[in-house]
């Protein structure tokens, strides 16, 4: 199985590797030539091809500039240190985990709620839907400042913003969830007379958990994005948005390339093993082998 | 028979408010069931027999009449728990074990562990999945299936069995095997069986009286009881007697215009 899907796999990162060649080539290539001209250098073409992947401050840094980047603040500093990307990432990583886990509980508390009171599912819904619509960008330096007034920093704003990112795939998900169960099964609990709470815990609850999964794979990438987001508008210290941004600050495009990679890593990390729980799971409640969520 | 009967309706009527106006799916519905019967309810789709077992099960609540489920209303008889209900589907819950959805409405009427074990491998027993008990729905062919939510209808010894064309998705050979079981079963337990169906021999094979039903309005046009003895090989299904009576429950059906506009 993984022989065969290595192929496929290794041709589409040539591909993609092969035209970020030739777009740093093109975007770098003005400003060198420009840079030679001035310096009254004539460059042969292989030349100039060598000094397009090899600047200080690129436009579009080359794969392996990025790689090398990522190298030596990966590998070759001490997870403590200031300039270790390790250091930076733990930072997002943990308020982006603190956000996601609260967001979860939040979201599953409000679908519980939605589902067994109608007035709730009257009046929180339409809330839960505009909150959504308010661009996390507005709403993340306003926390943040609101948070730092009242003497709160760090991982506690960050992780807010992470949880209201993550609470709404998981309270929109766990709705449908919780009301899955056929009408057969329902009638079913009915004729036992079974309690609200019966209902919930025996049948709603598992019926609901290939839904829960699902959402919990969008919540945990979008708490991601929360936390860095969240490290953006005051100039944060530490973390990957705080990368980023002393990575444009100073022009170090192969620094922000490196945290953007860093980001993109641990977001693919945290959703397979959200995807490996769920599967995991689903085959403790006895789930045929290929039928995993 | 001088007891008093274990289901009985009186001029039962019941009318859904659908959007394209009232749909009568009973009208003037009067019936007896006595303790140890094995009745029938044979008629076309929308004649109502489901939505009678339904009435029964206290799963809807008629518009007029009254019906009385072991002398007390549907309700109170839901929640003396006097009845077991079985569904077209198995609607087995997925994510248990056999033994475990057998088990799960003791759970939740709160048997001891140890009796809901006892109880589940008894009642498996009787439906023959003895030893199936670990294995999951997914596992087990229909016929099982089906048979696994006998089982759990049978596990907290209800003295009524419901059961709403439990066999109607199986295949016929599947078929005949279950009803001479389940005829088996009954001969064993002594329970009341209101059983839903649309096929004739089955109705014809299972039953001691069959209820004849014909739609829009939903009604009863006959009640056949029947003279088959109870002891009942399949093939005395080609008995003279048998075909007599299927002979009577289709024209039953025709009276019924049940053959119309199908």
């Amino acid at each position: 199985m993984i022989a065969r899907s290595i192929l496929p796999v290794l041709t589409v990162l040539g591909i993609i590797l092969a035209f970020w060649y030739v777009g740093t080539v093109g975007m770098n290539w003005r400003v060198e030539a420009e840079r030679f001209e001035r310096m009254g250098l004539e460059k042969t073409t292989t030349e100039m091809l060598a000094a397009t992947m090899a600047m200080d401050r690129p436009i579009l840094p080359a794969p392996h500039q990025v790689w090398a980047e990522i190298q030596s603040s990966v590998f070759e500093r001490s997870p403590t240190s200031r300039r270790s990307l390790v250091f930076h990432a733990w930072v997002t990583l943990s308020s982006t985990l603190v956000g996601f886990l609260m967001g979860t509980l939040l979201g599953i508390l409000l679908a519980v709620g939605i589902v067994h009171s109608k007035v709730l599912d009257k009046s929180l819904l339409p809330w839960i839907i505009a909150s959504q619509t308010i661009p996390i960008l507005a709403i993340a330096p306003m926390i943040i400042i609101v948070f730092s007034t009242l003497g709160v920093t760090g991982l506690i704003p960050k992780a807010f913003i992470s949880i209201y990112l993550a609470f709404f795939p998981v309270a929109i998900g766990m709705v449908k969830g919780l009301r899955s169960p056929e009408a057969m099964h329902l009638d079913l609990m009915h004729t036992y007379n079974a309690s609200e709470s019966q209902t919930f815990w025996k049948l709603r609850l598992p019926s609901s958990l290939p839904y829960l999964f699902a959402s919990m794979k969008i919540a945990v990438a979008i708490s991601l994005v929360g936390a860095i987001v969240g490290e953006l508008p005051t100039g944060a210290t530490a973390g990957l948005g705080a990368r980023l941004l002393s990575g444009s600050y100073y022009g170090q495009t192969t620094q922000i390339w490196s945290a953007l990679f860093m980001a993109a890593f641990m977001s693919a990390l945290l959703v397979y093993a959200i995807g490996w729980l769920g599967g995991f799971v689903n085959k403790r409640m006895g789930a045929r082998d290929e039928a995993r969520a | 028979m001088t007891s008093p009967p274990v289901i009985s309706a009186n001029s039962l009527d019941l009318t859904f408010q659908t959007n394209d106006g009232p749909v009568h799916a009973l009208s003037a519905v009067d019936l007896d069931i006595h303790k140890g019967e094995f009745v029938s309810f044979i008629g076309p789709s929308g004649c109502g027999k489901t939505t009678f077992l339904r009435v029964i099960a206290d799963l809807e609540t008629p518009t007029g009449g009254t019906v009385t489920v072991g002398g007390t209303t549907p309700h109170q008889a839901r929640l003396n728990r006097a009845y077991g209900y079985v569904f077209q589907q198995p609607a087995l819950y997925p994510w248990r074990t056999i033994e475990a959805n057998v088990t799960l409405p003791l759970e939740i009427m709160g048997f001891a562990r140890a009796e809901q074990r006892e109880r589940a491998e008894k009642a498996l027993e009787l439906v023959d999945l003895a030893g199936f008990g670990k294995k999951f729905p997914w596992q087990l062919s229909g016929g099982m299936q089906q048979r696994a939510s006998i089982a759990r209808a049978l596990a907290f010894d209800a003295d009524i069995l419901l059961m709403d064309e439990p066999f109607g998705a199986l295949d016929e050979i599947v078929r005949d095997h279950l009803n001479e079981q389940l005829l088996q079963l009954w001969a064993r337990t002594t329970k009341t069986i209101c059983f839903v169906t649309h096929s004739i021999p089955e109705a014809v094979y299972l039953s001691t009286k069959i209820v004849v039903m014909s739609p829009r309005p939903g009604r009863v046009t006959d009640v056949i009881e029947s003279t088959l003895p109870k002891e009942r090989p399949l093939d005395i299904r080609e008995s003279p007697e048998f075909l007599g009576i299927a002979h009577r429950v289709r024209e039953g059906l025709r009276a019924g215009h049940a053959y119309e506009e199908v």
